[in-house]
């Protein structure tokens, strides 16, 4: 079994590139420890699936972008949007990746409480964005501003109901991952996986922050 | 409890498709009975439905490209009866309602179901074995991409028997697919068949990029790669860039058709032609993943039977870097009627015009290939001959669609008709079949029969020409696509002769299923025991054993040249026996994604007949699914080495026995093939 420590991991997600160009050649490890490369390869590979889920984003943007002032006689986002809400809200997405931080700070020490801990705090701050989002739907479809209402809104829900989407996957996935830490500790396969959660979730905190400019922002203005 | 699923979704009224769905089941049943006789389930489930070998992998997507060309051919043929026989007073045999569906079904098929799953076959049969690879980078992703385009082929399967299938042709022009419009079951089938394979093509091009960037062996630079494994790496590249929109526009249209929003529709603010961009910003950029991998095949065919290194290797490979940049710049042209202003519709006119200077660039390649070279006219060179002749043809007619002028009399004519047909056949098609017949020892260990060889590849030319000419005429003559009935008396002829190339084609594909029939009976006659079928095989894949060891490598040796086996072959070193062999780390088998491609047929179906019961349980299963697999740690093993040694000297033993006479000479020697393969046979 391989002993590759997260530290390579992390250059593994970051700098593949670099390590390819630097002569590092990836069947070469293939021989010697095939576990490590195809963790490592799992890396790169997540990191492609990220720059698709780039432009899925921003292909729902587009459809946002076009529908944005197509109110139909509907409500515009200024007179829906809360924007003390939505900044609490934020928050707390916000505030969930600095603690996922933390996740990968204490997945470096080895330290396994602390990943289990930042990772049930971070579970707990996503949830909580995301009890705020489904509030905020809740209440504009019960006033008769459901995504049927126009096309402005019908690019919102979409826009914003996709990344809440993903936020909801990364929950699922972080209570499996708090689960399998705390089974079977931090493996390599393991930490490749924590890894790879960490790049999805401060993904989905760079979008919010274009949705959150984009639809709510550019909405109240 | 059935949602909108009732008895009467059952078109038993309807002969002609009782027919059809008597006819698959009888096929489905025959197959099952065989199976069932020879006692093969359980070899079946280990070796093949649960395997993540990208070998049969590969296989297995092209034997689906298969069926579902037997089906897309069935359409044309019905298409082109009923518009030989419509004219005038009579009004053929299909009623509106029923040919709608299908030239829908035709067109979704042919491109998302037969020329998709071929690409990816052979993307999956040939890549690794050219880069030295033991496998692709996600094996077990690469077995689920697969059956989620099995899900979707068989989503369309059922609409056949069960409910109807969209009447909105392949593109799926909302308004009218939106709801309003098309208020049936139809336009759901097609929706989520394409959603489900489509996300399947999505993780192909994630899985081979990382393959094909990450396990190449030590020595093989980008440009010292093999030119299919170039042409595979761009594919790959597009696909991920141009799957992305197709997902998020197929969702926006089932939003709309399921709750009831606002994205296509006509009123509250809608609007049709974002689809329209989005759909084609992914469809422009998909007709070059689908003529990419079919350029990479005919400038590997071209090469080898023509004895001689690919001229301009360089430029080829910016040729196609170039294509596939270009490619997202010119989706436009599928709809300068749109009404944008003369600025944007001329940009993209001339963008759509340069795509065919890099195209250029490589048909002068292969043409500069086979100069001077000895061209063997065995059957993958005469298909990429065909190309060369037929292609141009039909991206010429494309530059003339290309001026927005032009295209405003010439759109959805059956001038446009003719001219994608001409594209789409004469070069993925064709590359298509091409990198059958040249693979398929590869894959099999035994080569295709080269006398009905021939025979399917010229019914498949006189029948293509007599199929596709008279369109160009019919769209000058002002015929318009998609027409059930006509009175104009001029086309007439035209279309009869049109069904006529049709059924000389169909004979074409009866000629190569009777070639795959007399090749696995006289398979001893054709057996390649040295692993380099054409004798002159120049890149690694001719290397290993025909068919490849499940490894396919014993050792990943570095690599020198581009056409590395043709250098290994000159320095007489090609056949050396490892000093000593190795652990090998190989991906073990899994059932997880046979059962996830099974589950997201189940939801496709519950989705488009809103059983929502049936929705949310496949849906949780599926996620129960996917956890289980990703805490399972144990996916992958090593081979020990004395295994392969075992494998290997068997290998070995094998290519000192060999005759001579059909190998003997070229395991020195290298340019001149010793005998032709046609000839071979022959004798």
């Amino acid at each position: 079994m391989t002993t590759k420590t997260v530290a390579d991991l992390s250059v593994a997600a970051g700098y593949s590139v670099k390590e390819h160009a630097a002569g590092h050649s990836a069947s070469q490890e293939h021989e010697d420890h095939g576990h490590a490369a195809a963790i490592s390869r799992t890396v790169d590979g997540f990191w492609l699936y990220i720059m698709t889920d780039c432009i899925l984003f921003a292909t729902v943007f587009t459809g946002f972008a076009v529908m944005s002032h197509r109110y139909a006689g509907g409500p515009t986002g200024k007179e829906l949007f809360d924007l003390p809400y939505l900044f609490g809200e934020t928050m707390f997405l916000l505030v969930s990746s600095v603690t996922y931080g933390f996740v990968v700070l204490a997945m470096n020490r080895m330290n396994k409480g602390g990943v289990v801990g930042w990772l049930m705090v971070t579970f707990l701050l996503g949830l909580g964005f995301i009890s705020m989002e489904v509030n905020e739907f809740y209440h504009m479809v019960a006033a008769g501003n459901g995504p049927d209402r126009s096309g402005f809104l019908t690019g919102f829900f979409t826009l914003v109901g996709t990344h809440g989407a993903h936020v909801t996957l990364g929950l699922v996935w972080m209570a499996t991952m708090i689960f399998m830490v705390m089974k079977k500790g931090l493996t390599p396969q393991n930490q490749s996986r924590l890894i790879r959660l960490s790049m999805f979730w401060h993904f989905l905190d760079v979008v919010w922050i274009g949705v959150f400019t984009i639809v709510y922002l550019r909405g109240v203005m | 409890m059935f949602g909108k699923l009732t008895l009467s979704a059952i078109p038993y009224h309807a002969p002609i498709i009782m027919g059809a769905v008597a006819f698959t089941m009888l096929g489905a049943l025959i197959i099952a009975g065989l199976i069932s006789y020879y006692g093969k389930w359980g070899y079946l489930w280990r070796e093949w439905l649960t395997s993540v070998d990208h070998k049969k992998i590969g296989i297995m997507y092209i034997i689906l490209a298969f069926v579902m060309l037997l089906r897309g051919i069935s359409d044309a043929i019905m298409m082109r009866t009923q518009q030989a026989m419509s004219f005038g007073p009579d009004h053929g045999y299909l009623p509106p309602d029923h040919y709608q569906q299908i030239f829908s079904a035709h067109g979704t098929i042919m491109i998302l179901f037969v020329a998709m799953p071929f690409i990816v076959g052979l993307m999956n049969v040939v890549v690794p074995l050219q880069i030295r690879a033991r496998d692709v980078a996600f094996p077990f992703m690469n077995s689920l991409s697969f059956w989620l385009t099995v899900a979707g082929a068989m989503l369309i399967m059922v609409s056949l028997g069960v409910g109807d299938f969209s009447r909105a042709g392949w593109t799926g022009y909302p308004p009218l697919s939106g709801i309003h419009y098309s208020p049936g079951t139809g336009v759901d089938y097609w929706d989520w068949a394409i959603q489900l394979s489509g996300i399947g093509t999505l993780m192909t091009g994630i899985n081979f990029t990382v393959t094909i960037l990450r396990m190449r062996p030590p020595g093989m630079t980008l440009m010292k790669m093999p030119i299919f494994t170039w042409s595979v790496l761009c594919t790959a590249i597009l696909i991920m860039l141009a799957f992305p929109p197709l997902t998020v526009t197929l969702a926006m249209l089932s939003l709309d058709r399921y709750l009831g929003m606002h994205f296509f529709t006509n009123t509250l603010g809608g609007d049709v032609m974002l689809y329209a961009n989005l759909f084609w910003i992914w469809g422009h950029p998909e007709v070059y993943i689908v003529i990419l991998p079919a350029f990479g095949v005919y400038s590997e065919v071209v090469a080898t039977l023509c004895g001689k290194r690919l001229f301009g290797y360089t430029t080829m490979v910016w040729a196609t870097a170039v294509i596939t940049i270009l490619s997202f710049s010119v989706w436009l042209h599928h709809f300068f009627t749109m009404g944008a202003s003369s600025a944007v519709n001329s940009v993209f006119s001339i963008t759509t015009m340069l795509i065919a200077i890099p195209t250029g660039v490589k048909i002068f390649n292969w043409l500069f290939t086979m100069y001077r070279g000895k061209v063997r006219f065995e059957t993958p060179m005469l298909w990429t001959l065909a190309f060369l002749v037929l292609f141009p043809l039909g991206g010429m007619s494309g530059v003339m669609l290309a001026l927005p002028g032009a295209d405003f009399v010439l759109h959805n004519s059956e001038f446009l008709v003719a001219h994608f047909h001409n594209v789409l056949i004469t070069g993925t098609l064709f590359g298509m079949f091409a990198g059958y017949s040249y693979w398929f020892p590869k894959a099999f260990g035994f080569g295709l029969d080269e006398k009905w060889g021939r025979r399917a590849f010229w019914a498949w030319i006189i029948g293509f020409v007599m199929a596709f000419a008279p369109l160009y005429v019919l769209g000058f003559l002002g015929m318009t696509r998609r027409l059930n009935h006509y009175t104009n008396p001029a086309w007439h002829p035209w279309l009869e002769i049109a069904f006529v190339g049709t059924m000389v084609v169909v004979l074409g594909i009866v000629f190569q299923i009777v070639q795959l029939v007399v090749s696995v009976r006289n398979r001893e006659r054709t057996r390649d025991v040295t692993g380099d079928y054409w004798q002159n095989g120049r890149t690694l894949e001719w290397a290993t054993a025909s068919p490849a060891p499940f490894y396919n490598f014993a050792t990943i040796d570095p690599v020198h040249e581009i056409d590395e086996f043709m250098y290994l072959k000159e320095k007489g070193i090609a056949y050396k026996e490892p000093k000593q062999y190795r652990d090998i780390h190989m991906p073990r088998n899994t059932p997880a994604g046979f059962v996830l491609g099974g589950l997201s047929f189940v939801l496709g179906f519950g989705l488009i007949w809103h059983i929502w019961w049936l929705v949310v349980l496949s849906a949780l299963a599926t996620l129960v699914t996917v956890i289980v697999r990703a805490m399972n740690d144990d996916v992958d093993y090593y081979v020990p080495a004395a295994e392969v040694q075992q494998i290997e000297e068997a290998r070995f033993k094998q290519l000192k026995e060999t005759d001579p006479l059909l190998s003997g000479q070229a395991l020195q020697h290298t340019h001149t093939p010793v005998i032709l393969v046609h000839e071979a046979q022959q004798s």
